[in-house]
């Protein structure tokens, strides 16, 4: 079995990619995309701790679910108010969404 | 009743009604007069028994009715306000309650009461008519005086001002007595405020009598200064008066009591009209013809005659104050004399007649004829009282034929006048006795026997007095002629006189009444050793008011060349005057009518320009261009400006660079510095704002690594 610090290397590797994405990219979608990658490292650092703790202690398992559920509620969210952003804007940049911008 | 709680009660009703009149019934009319004649007859009835008392007492100048109470505290002594009857004080109180009486009644009359409101009257001018409908045709009648109750209430506080001043016995009363009348004065001289001719004549009367009031004041502080009392039975006991007497001044090496004689009778002339300050009195016929009577005869120049008389035994002290008096009233005779003789206004000749009369006894005084000159004062305020009246009653005769004919002719200009005599009767033949009596017609009037008591008297050792009152005794009796000529006789001069008409009881009672006093009081006064008629009666009068003073003066010796003197004047005057005008169509033929005479010796232009230009020049010019504008705004100025250029400077070199620009604009420019310095970093974008928060929380970590796992 590889060892628990790989699984966590590919944790923060996503992380950082998804991080990179959010903060790199203009369009809403993909900002929501590395939102999601984001999530799922944490993901995969729940379930790893859980898989090398103790097994017997489901608690790590039942966090990344909840994790998921929140993902998708946010996710459901998010891109509701992107398509509605678009519908008003005809548009999915984050830059030009700036009425609220001094 | 004793009488002196008598004494006190006289002069209140006049108050109370003064009072009523003002608070209560000023809008009615007839209960105003009512309650005005009410008083002053009450105050008359009072004063005839006190009168009569007066003259049935036994002795009363040696114990005159007297009382007196504490007044007003001074350190160890009071002012004592109190009053006092003697001899001469009753003989004043008598014409004084008689004269007053009569021109109550006769203001009644003169008012117009019982006419109808007038069409255009208002306040403050004279009525000038209303129209009345009859028989459809329109005539004009005379109209009721607008301010009627104001004219009882102003003639009630001066009937109690110079009661006041009658029956004072010191001096501090009798000035407020005094200062009231100058205050009625003024008033109803200025009646018809809305004239500025009366307006003019109100002010003058007040300013000329006021300067010769503070004389009297002072004379009267300094008699208060020097005796410690203002009571007349104080100041003439014969130990103070003869103190007084030698005690010199350093005014004029005069002694003390001359002193105080002088600075007194300067009091007089201003109140009774004397030379210099005479120029009051003949402009103060702008008042009512009421007022006239009241302020010429009744009451305010005898005031200052009555008050020199009994402050004689002061005044007679030192010689030179004694010919200062006989000097000014015999200049004052026949000055005013001259002056008369050339005025054509009815009421002006009497104006000046009067002053000629105050004169006279002023000069009698000065000669030291004690009892004629208060004998001439009485008979003088009887039918001079009674003239004004009936020079009132011929204007009132006169505007009632000016309002028939409906022209515009001066009711008061005698060269308007002529034949009156028939269309008045009445008051011709009472003003023809009040018009002898003035000129001293012989043995039947009253003037006569005064006047001639004068003459009497002067004649021995004041020659030079006797001979100008002996002058002024012809134009006396001249320009009465020349009044009466062109007022009574002749033909009318002008519709109005022709139409001229008999004026009403209340008016003409007056002047009967007065008349009877004109003649009759005369009697009581003639000398002793008179051809014929003396001894007949006694001389009661020189006996009574003689026996004031601590030593009763002798009574003049007779002597017939005042008498032919007196009588040739009286005759010739008489004479001439009717013989010059009784054909006198017009002012134009009056050979008279000389400038210097109309225009009174040019003394209101000497004053005006010595006195009221100056006066005015000091105030318009010096006080308030120069002193008030130039001066005093000229500092008040100069603060302004120096507070301005140091408050500009603290502006310019603290407030603005350091509290405004350091704290208030500093602060202020640093807190914007800084916000548009942070600005840039307010993007408005999240991924920014998360990409600062990471490089934040990278830091954090790592400062917090750093620290926390060095240990």
């Amino acid at each position: 079995m590889v060892p628990l610090s790989w699984w966590l290397i590919l944790s923060a590797g996503l992380f950082s990619i998804g991080l990179f994405g959010v903060l790199s990219r203009k369009n809403a979608v993909a900002i929501l995309l590395g939102v999601e990658l984001m999530l799922n490292s944490v993901n995969i650092n729940l379930v790893s701790f859980w898989r090398y703790g103790d097994v017997a202690r489901m608690a790590g398992q039942v966090f990344a679910i909840i994790v998921f559920a929140v993902a998708a509620a946010e996710v459901a969210v998010g891109l509701a108010l992107v398509i509605s952003v678009y519908r008003q804007r005809n548009t999915v940049i984050a830059d030009n969404i700036d009425m609220m911008k001094w | 009743m004793t009488t002196e709680t008598l004494i006190w009660l006289i002069p209140l009703p006049p108050f109370l009604a003064f009072f009523l009149i003002v608070l209560f019934t000023n809008r009615n009319k007839s209960v105003s007069h009512t309650i005005a004649i009410g008083a002053a007859f009450l105050a008359w009835a009072g004063a005839m028994l006190v009168f009569l008392r007066a003259i049935g007492a036994n002795e009363l100048g040696k114990e005159p009715f007297t009382s007196s109470i504490n007044w007003i505290p001074t350190a160890d002594t009071w002012l004592k306000i109190g009053v006092l009857v003697d001899p001469l004080g009753a003989i004043v109180l008598f014409f004084v309650a008689w004269t007053v009486l009569m021109i109550f009644v006769y203001s009644v009359g003169y008012h117009n009461f019982g006419q109808p409101v007038g069409d255009h009257d208002q306040a403050g001018l004279p009525p000038e008519g209303a129209t009345l409908e009859e028989h459809g045709h329109k005539h004009r009648v005379p109209s009721v005086e607008p301010m009627y109750s104001r004219f009882f209430a102003f003639i009630s506080l001066f009937a109690f001002g110079m009661l006041v001043l009658v029956l004072s016995d010191n001096l501090l009363t009798l000035f407020v007595g005094w200062e009231i009348m100058g205050l009625c004065s003024y008033l109803l001289i200025g009646f018809w405020y809305a004239k500025p001719s009366a307006r003019d004549a109100a002010v003058k009367a007040f300013m000329t009598t006021r300067v010769g009031d503070v004389f009297m004041l002072l004379g009267i502080v300094f008699i208060y200064s020097a005796t410690g009392s203002l009571s007349f039975k104080d100041i003439f006991q014969p130990q103070v008066l003869h103190t007084l007497a030698v005690v010199p001044t350093p005014i004029l090496g005069l002694s003390a009591g001359g002193l105080m004689g002088l600075l007194l009778f300067i009091g007089t002339i201003g109140k009774s009209a004397q030379f210099p300050l005479h120029v009051w009195l003949p402009d103060a016929m702008e008042g009512p013809t009421p007022v006239s009577a009241m302020i010429h005869a009744a009451t305010m120049v005898s005031a200052g005659v009555y008050m020199v008389i009994r402050m004689f035994p002061l005044l007679s002290l030192d010689p030179r104050t004694m010919t200062f008096v006989a000097f000014i009233g015999a200049f004052t005779a026949l000055f005013a004399a001259t002056i008369a003789v050339a005025q054509n206004d009815i009421k002006r000749v009497l104006a000046y007649s009067t002053i000629s009369q105050l004169g006279y006894m002023i000069a009698a005084l000065g000669s030291g004829a004690y009892v004629a000159a208060a004998f001439h004062l009485v008979t003088h305020a009887f039918f001079k009282a009674l003239l004004f009246l009936g020079s009132g009653s011929v204007i009132h005769g006169m505007e009632h034929g000016v309002l028939h004919t409906g022209e515009h002719t001066d009711a008061q200009d005698m060269f308007n006048m002529g034949g009156l005599r028939r269309k008045m009767p009445i008051t011709f033949w009472t003003f023809l006795i009040g018009g002898f009596a003035l000129s001293g017609f012989p043995v039947l009037t009253a003037g006569f026997w005064s006047k001639d008591e004068i003459l009497a008297s002067t004649f021995g050792g004041h020659t030079a007095v006797f001979i100008t009152l002996s002058v002024a005794a012809f134009l006396t009796a001249f320009y009465t002629m020349r009044q009466i000529t062109l007022t009574f006789l002749g033909e009318p001069r002008s519709p109005a006189a022709s139409h001229a008409q008999e004026t009403v009881w209340t008016m003409t009672t007056p002047l009967v009444f007065l008349a009877i006093f004109a003649v009759g009081f005369g009697w009581t006064g003639i000398p002793e050793h008179f051809p014929i008629l003396g001894g007949i009666l006694p001389n009661w009068f020189h006996e009574f008011v003689g026996s004031t003073l601590a030593t009763p003066p002798e009574a003049a010796p007779f002597n017939w060349i005042p008498l032919l003197v007196s009588l040739t004047v009286a005759l010739g005057g008489l004479l001439v005057g009717w013989l010059g005008y009784r054909n006198v169509r017009s002012a134009k033929e009056d050979a008279l009518q000389i400038p210097v005479l109309k225009r009174k010796w040019y003394f209101d232009e000497m004053y005006d320009f010595a006195f009221v230009r100056p006066s005015a020049w000091i105030a318009e010019t010096l006080i308030y261009q120069w002193m008030d504008k130039g001066l005093i705004d000229g500092l008040l100025h100069l603060f302004g400006k120096a507070t301005a250029a140091i408050g500009s400077t603290l502006r310019n070199v603290i407030d603005k660079p350091v509290i405004n620009g350091f704290f208030g604009d500093g602060t202020a420019h640093v807190v914007q510095g800084t916000g548009r310095n942070l600005r840039p970093i307010q993007t408005g974008r999240i991924q920014q704002y998360m990409l600062f928060s990471l490089i934040v929380l990278l830091a954090l970590v790592g400062l917090a690594y750093y620290f926390l796992m060095r240990v």
